[in-house]
């Protein structure tokens, strides 16, 4: 009987640990990837949407065209995880069976958790929230334009950074840079958490009249005063306030006792193994690693996950594990980007901002349905670092 | 002068800013007066603690490192 590999998350992760393992694997493993809209989103392009450069209709796919055909997708919510006896129950009432569990279930976004956050602010972690972002941009005419985030972790560090950036472009073209502020809220004394990156971005955003305010960490908004308020107890007037709501992982990890209070899952860093669980793995914004929560982190440790259950069931010694690899695109307006690539032992060390990097971003979110999902993007595809030494 | 820890805080494997964070979430809910104990391993905390309390006015009472653990004890002004 082939060995049963559940996947809970048709993301990026999900999707490719499930393909990377019916390829290797064939008939010796069946795979079945549960998501509970069946549908796969390219979160990176609400960026674009926001600012008006995209529409969302190319974002997202249906999971099924992603996924190799030996794969089941089950269109299901996930409602308690029972570890013992190695089963999933479900909402709709029915249960499944695994041998090998990949949690793949990423991150949720909490807009009730920050007060006044849903009705005194903007945001674009989500399509509906870009989408809402983009006619509030049209009818903006100058004022005080303020981006932070409102709770850490959040995913893809780098994205209120490119905001900023990009929207200050976008409030020139349109006419209506010199009746604007743009400012920055940053939860640390500098633009980002990365030195290197900080020390690059800095003179850009100085060049670019974009004012940083430093440890501000959101603690509330007042909608109609339109005020926000740190944590560290300044407040801040605002005409359009653009904030990142803050993350949590999913309910079921909560309800199933695996997450921790945020319900972000107690990983292995090398292993990505849960807990003291030798057949539950996880990856991507779901784990509580201390990297960065991206699309990108997920790209680099599914093959990981993926030779470790395959190693398992073959009954070989695992030899790949996770060295924190991680790359980030950095947009910094312009036309221009900047790239961060980096893991556990090597901080990045970021290009100059150039139209190269622009360009490369831009090739790789087309390319993108028809390459990572399914494990064709070469190892030492331009950006990525070589290959970690096993451990 | 007598210090009363009224919380610690064990920031330990978060990688910044998290500690930053979550130390200025727990200084908001005390009194002034009040002192913290916050547990660090992210080398950056140091200087980012050094940095938040000169910043937010709240006095940074001593820190050490011991065996890869920063201590900051934080007096909220």
């Amino acid at each position: 009987m082939p060995a049963r590999v559940v996947v809970l998350g048709g993301g990026v992760g999900g999707t490719l640990v499930a393909n990377l393992l019916d390829k290797s694997l064939g008939g010796d493993v069946a795979v079945t990837v549960v998501d509970p809209t069946g549908m796969h989103d390219y979160q990176p392009g609400y960026l674009y949407v926001a600012l008006g450069e995209a529409s969302g209709h190319w974002l997202s796919r249906d999971e099924r065209t992603l996924l190799r055909r030996g794969v089941d997708l089950a269109i299901e919510e996930a409602v308690r995880i029972h570890p013992e006896a190695q089963t999933i129950q479900l909402r709709s009432g029915a249960s499944i069976e695994w041998d090998y569990l990949v949690l793949a279930t990423g991150a949720r976004l909490m807009h009730d958790a920050i007060p006044g956050l849903s009705e005194g602010s903007f945001g674009f972690y989500s399509l509906p929230d870009a989408e809402r972002l983009r006619e509030e941009l049209r009818r903006f005419t100058g004022g005080r334009l303020l981006v932070g985030v409102a709770g850490i972790p959040y995913k893809c560090p780098p994205a209120p950074v490119e905001f900023t950036m990009m929207v200050e472009e976008h409030l020139r073209k349109k006419g209506v840079r010199d009746r604007s502020e743009v400012t920055l809220l940053s939860p640390l004394n500098r633009a980002f958490t990365i030195e290197s990156a900080s020390t690059l971005i800095k003179p850009i955003m100085d060049e670019r009249g974009i004012e940083l305010a430093t440890f501000f960490n959101v603690e509330e908004v007042d909608p109609s005063a339109h005020i926000v308020t740190s944590l560290e107890g300044e407040k801040r007037e605002y005409d359009l306030l653009v904030l990142v709501p803050p993350h949590r992982g999913a309910q079921v990890m909560i309800d199933s006792a695996l997450g921790d209070a945020g319900g972000w899952l107690p990983t292995d860093k090398y292993t990505l193994a849960v807990g003291d669980e030798e057949r539950i793995f996880a990856l991507g914004d779901a784990t509580n690693l201390p990297i960065s929560k991206s699309g990108s982190t997920a790209h680099f440790e599914a093959p990981v996950i993926a030779s470790r259950i395959a190693s398992q069931i073959r009954g070989t010694a695992p030899t790949e594990s996770y060295g924190g690899r991680v790359m980030c695109f950095l947009e910094t307006g312009n036309g221009k980007a900047t790239a961060l690539r980096f893991d556990y032992e090597h901080p990045p060390v970021p290009p100059q901002p150039n139209r190269g990097w622009h360009m490369a971003k831009w090739i790789f979110n087309r390319a993108y349905w028809e390459t990572v999902p399914q494990g064709r993007l070469p190892e030492h595809a331009p950006g990525t670092m070589p290959k970690e030494v096993a451990r | 002068m007598s210090q009363t820890m009224t919380v610690t805080l064990d920031l330990r494997g978060l990688s910044c800013p998290l500690p930053i964070a979550k130390t200025a979430q727990a200084i908001r809910s005390m009194n002034a007066g009040e002192v913290i104990e916050a547990l660090a391993t992210d080398p950056g905390s140091v200087p980012d603690f050094a940095a938040w309390c000169e910043t937010t006015g709240n006095e940074l009472v001593e820190h050490s490192a011991v065996d890869g653990v920063y201590r900051f004890v934080i007096r909220k002004v």
